[in-house]
């Protein structure tokens, strides 16, 4: 039978505040175990939350690139249950009254635009870190806990149940992560855990308006593991709907190493967490005028600027999208690039060499690569040259013009010297100039290069091409 | 406390005899007592010294500088045992003073040690201490209240000038009432509870415990205020000492709530009160009966508040971090078995409770329910307070009981009829003594004051304080 894939997510994006959610210690990454904490991020007795203002910033932000209603009243409440790597045995998040509802994300599918509903964003805290002294939670004989984690900012986004295949879930999640880096306020990295998702996944017979029964799938670590473990799911869902078999409403995890999806818990052991109102928190009361002055500095975002570069700059989809999915060049080509016109020679230059020197050394100050640029238009040297002085820049202080006279690679000009290089070459193969004057023109090319080794590459291709032409024409 | 300061002042005696003093009293009395859980007799006497040489060079940090004051023991203290009555917690030593702990300490008031209470402070007799019960001072068969029973006995038995005690139905008040001395539930927010080991969060309050009305006020003073580390402390006004005016009665609108004064009240309890409020309308207060009809409702409601946020609030006793653990094949099992062990049956009823009212399925019945009838409370309180100024009652509906007498926990419970209210509606109220039984036992008489109204309540208990002939019978 064909079915209609229904899928949700659950997204957990780590803020990129300086300090912890509700206490002042600080986030940074790779710190030793358990020297980043303190009484309330440890959940010690009597120890008190108090609510970092900057991460409540940074949630509007997301809140608002993701096109939410911002509540100016919302509540955070407890969420209980045991695991060692949860200090106070509960974790404060928001329930009934979340941040943000009603949003929506649009995203290109095959350049059809796609938009997917956001059902809610709301803060919450991070949990400690396990460290298992075996391979796995299963076979530890101890595990230790690393409370470094313990209480970093998390916004979760909760999507509606829109999206109908694994490829979609995995373009949404990637232009999820673009908004996130564009407005800065997550390192979005999966695999350091600062951009996690969990999938709910059901099937329904093509066309009914009858949702199936849903699994959710969890420990997706990468982009490629969402879409691989939806798909493995889709597979395995078909299969047993066309037995006639039932689907279990359980949580699943995704095995990477096996490929597939593996049972964890069922409904009916899915814990009651007992939420209610956090009483060590007053309601989050935001001052509408804050929100909108958030508003006004958002920063351009992906779409727009997929947009702004294809209408301003002239650019193809596919450059577009190569300078909005790295922000870093977008930035670099928006700097080197004027709009109205013709920014063939940037974007080829960024998207051809420079793109794997720059991620190789890093990115160049943009003055150079204009710079370079301008030598070239200029004619000062060649285009074969400047690949050489591009790779020259990674490695050096000295801007290109000075490079190129440092390497003495000026464009040589002289048509004297040109001429007398060619004839010394014509008159070097006697036996190949008879070949070519005996017809065989594709050794004009043989010719050429030779003479572009006899000035090392310094001259300009079309000035040796007139010359040679001129020599050869001059021989008949 | 004016005289003790005014001796230091003039060298007449020195902090670390006014230490040894308190100490020699500890040593003489506590044995029967049983008011500490740990005396810090180094501790106290090296802070002693550092007041008295404070005071030698003139640079004392406050008049009362050098005043030992005694800390119950669910009040975290650096370094200094906090085991909150409970065998889970006998050997915790806290890495954080209290704000609390550290304003009475900038203040320069040394801390003579840990007083008892009912085991996370779920009591009112403090029989339900891991420590052993503590003993009324007028009646050694008797309890001294609870759960602040140690912080009341002490101040009573002359073992420590003056105490810090916590309230969230009634521990400072009914305990105080108990003992004969004066005790003091600030308005909500007015004090700082970090480092408090919580109860309830919304409605826990430290308040201070002396043997006038004027050091309570005193003691008062050098802990409230808002605290930046408690997020539900913010916009509290400091306090200051006021000038005392016995005019402030003249037509002051008392208002004598009829439901407080009813059946189960003992007679020479409700004599006394009335007694008081006569004198008080001599000197030109006006009485105004007035119904508080919610109060019928105050201890179901508290119970099932209490005990829900008890039960999230405790769950981090786990055995993980610190407190006793027994070791098990897995976490779960650890858990349980840590817990079973650590905690005592009040405990566990509480925590039983508390998960039953949050969980998913009765949470509307009880939780909900509960904070609905707290919001008609609240209104009601307030309606109040729009017509009279202060409300006295009965602190308690009879005199100190005997050890081993409230066998049921309900009959336990009904000792918080009078106090409850207060933490309810978050307003203040104030016990003292008001005259004393046949059998020489303290009455305790509360006026209630609105939000961060103190300082009408002490200016009012000061004068009803005046008018109360001392006992017939003093303490041991």
């Amino acid at each position: 039978m064909q079915y209609d894939v229904v899928i949700g997510l659950e997204i957990h994006v780590a803020l990129l505040t300086d300090s912890k959610f509700l206490c002042s210690c600080s986030t940074a990454f790779g710190a030793p175990p358990n020297t980043q904490c303190c009484p309330v991020c440890l959940g010690l007795p009597g120890a008190l939350p108090v609510v970092n203002e900057k991460a409540v910033e940074y949630a509007v932000k997301a809140g608002l690139a993701l096109n939410c209603q911002v509540h100016h009243f919302s509540r955070f409440d407890r969420k209980n249950y045991f695991y060692p790597d949860l200090p106070k045995a509960y974790q404060i998040t928001q329930d009934t009254y979340p941040l943000c509802t009603n949003g929506c994300l649009e995203y290109y599918v095959d350049d059809q635009l796609q938009r997917t509903a956001i059902t809610r964003l709301h803060l919450e805290e991070e949990a400690g870190k396990l460290i298992h002294s075996g391979s796995s939670i299963v076979d530890s004989e101890y595990s230790l806990v690393d409370y470094n984690r313990a209480g970093i900012p998390l916004i979760e986004i909760v999507t509606a149940p829109d999206i109908t295949s694994p490829r979609q879930a995995r373009l949404f999640l990637e232009q999820l992560r673009l908004v996130m880096r564009y407005i800065g306020v997550s390192d979005v990295k999966m695999e350091e855990g600062s951009l996690r998702c969990d999938a709910n996944i059901s099937l329904k017979p093509q066309g009914s308006p009858i949702l199936g029964t849903k699994v959710e799938i969890k420990n997706l670590n990468s982009f490629r593991a969402l879409e691989r473990a939806l798909e493995y799911e889709v597979s395995r869902q078909s299969m047993v709907l066309d037995r006639g078999g039932k689907i279990k409403q359980e949580s699943r995890t995704w095995d990477e190493r096996a490929g597939k999806t593996l049972p964890m818990r069922s409904k009916g052991d899915a814990p009651d967490y007992r939420y209610f109102p956090e009483p060590d928190l007053p309601p989050l009361l935001l001052d509408p005028l804050w929100v909108e002055q958030i508003r006004a500095s958002l920063p351009e975002l992906p779409l727009e600027r997929l947009a702004r570069l294809e209408r301003e700059y002239g650019l193809s989809r596919y450059e577009a999208t190569f300078l909005v999915n790295y922000p870093d060049f977008g930035e670099l080509f928006l700097e080197l690039a004027v709009p109205g016109g013709d920014n063939t020679a940037v974007i080829n230059l960024l998207m051809g060499e420079y793109a794997g020197l720059a991620r190789e050394h890093g990115h160049l100050e943009p003055r150079r690569i204009a710079e370079l640029l301008r030598i070239v238009d200029e004619g000062l040297i060649t285009h074969g040259q400047s690949k050489a002085v591009l790779e020259e820049l990674f490695h050096s202080v000295l801007s290109p013009r000075e490079i190129v006279r440092a390497k003495g690679w000026e464009v040589l000009r002289d048509e004297g010297q040109l001429r007398a290089a060619i004839r010394q070459v014509l008159a070097d193969h006697p036996e190949i100039l008879a070949r070519y004057r005996a017809g065989e023109e594709k050794l004009w090319g043989f010719f050429m290069g030779q003479v572009m080794r006899a000035v090392e590459g310094k001259a300009d291709p079309k000035l040796v091409n007139r010359l040679l032409t001129e020599e050869l024409g001059s021989l008949i | 406390m004016r005289q003790l300061a005014q001796l230091l002042k003039a060298g007449e005696i020195s902090s670390q005899e006014l230490v040894q003093r308190c100490l020699e009293q500890i040593s003489k009395t506590d044995g029967e007592i049983n008011a500490f859980i740990t005396v810090d007799e180094q501790g106290a006497l090296e802070q002693a010294a550092q007041s008295d040489e404070r005071r030698a060079k003139g640079q004392t940090l406050s008049p009362w500088d050098g005043i030992p004051v005694a800390i119950k023991d669910n009040i975290s203290t650096l370094g200094l045992r906090t085991t909150c009555g409970s065998r889970f917690l006998r050997n915790y030593r806290p890495v954080y003073d209290a704000t609390v702990v550290e304003r009475l300490q900038g203040a320069g008031l040394p801390i003579l040690g840990k007083t008892n209470l009912d085991e996370f402070a779920m009591g009112s007799s403090t029989e339900y201490s891991a420590f052993g019960v503590t003993k009324n001072p007028y009646d050694t068969s008797r309890v001294a209240g609870g759960s602040s029973g140690g912080s009341a006995a002490a101040v009573a038995a002359g073992q420590a000038p003056w105490a810090l005690g916590t309230d969230t139905g009634g521990s400072i008040r009914q305990p105080a009432s108990f003992c004969g001395v004066v005790g003091l539930k600030p308005t909500y927010g007015r004090v700082s509870r970090y480092g408090v080991v919580a109860l309830a969060p919304s409605l826990d309050q430290v308040g201070p415990m002396a043997r006038t009305v004027e050091d309570a006020a005193i003691l008062f003073s050098l802990i409230a205020g808002a605290d930046p580390r408690d997020a539900t402390s913010t916009g509290s006004p400091p306090f200051a000492l006021p000038r005392w005016d016995p005019e402030v009665v003249r037509g002051l609108r008392v208002g004598v709530p009829e439901e407080f004064f009813s059946s189960g009240l003992h007679a020479e309890v409700e004599g006394a009160v009335r007694r008081a409020l006569r004198r008080l309308e001599e000197q030109g207060a006006v009485l105004q009966p007035i119904s508080l009809a919610g109060n019928e409702y105050a201890i179901d409601t508290y119970l099932t508040l209490v005990t829900a946020e008890a039960s999230s609030c405790l769950a981090r006793f786990d055995g993980v971090r610190y407190g006793e653990r027994v070791p098990a094949a897995d976490s779960n099992t650890m858990f349980a078995k840590s817990r079973g062990a650590g905690f005592g049956p009040e405990v566990k009823r509480r925590i039983m409770l508390g998960t039953y009212v949050l969980s998913a399925s009765h949470y509307e019945a009880y939780y909900e329910q509960a904070q609905r009838v707290r919001t008609l409370i609240k209104l009601e309180v307030a309606r109040a307070f729009e017509q009279v100024d202060v409300l006295i009652t009965p602190t308690t509906p009879s005199t100190a009981f005997r050890i081993g007498e409230k066998r049921n926990p309900l009959e336990m419970y009904l000792s918080d009829l009078y106090t409850a209210t207060a933490n309810l509606s978050g307003v203040c109220a104030l016990s003292l003594p008001c005259g004393w039984d046949s059998q020489g036992l303290p009455i305790g008489l509360q006026i209630m004051g609105n939000h961060f109204q103190e300082e009408l309540v002490f200016q009012v208990a000061r004068v009803v304080e005046a008018s109360v002939e001392r006992g017939a019978k003093g303490a041991v």
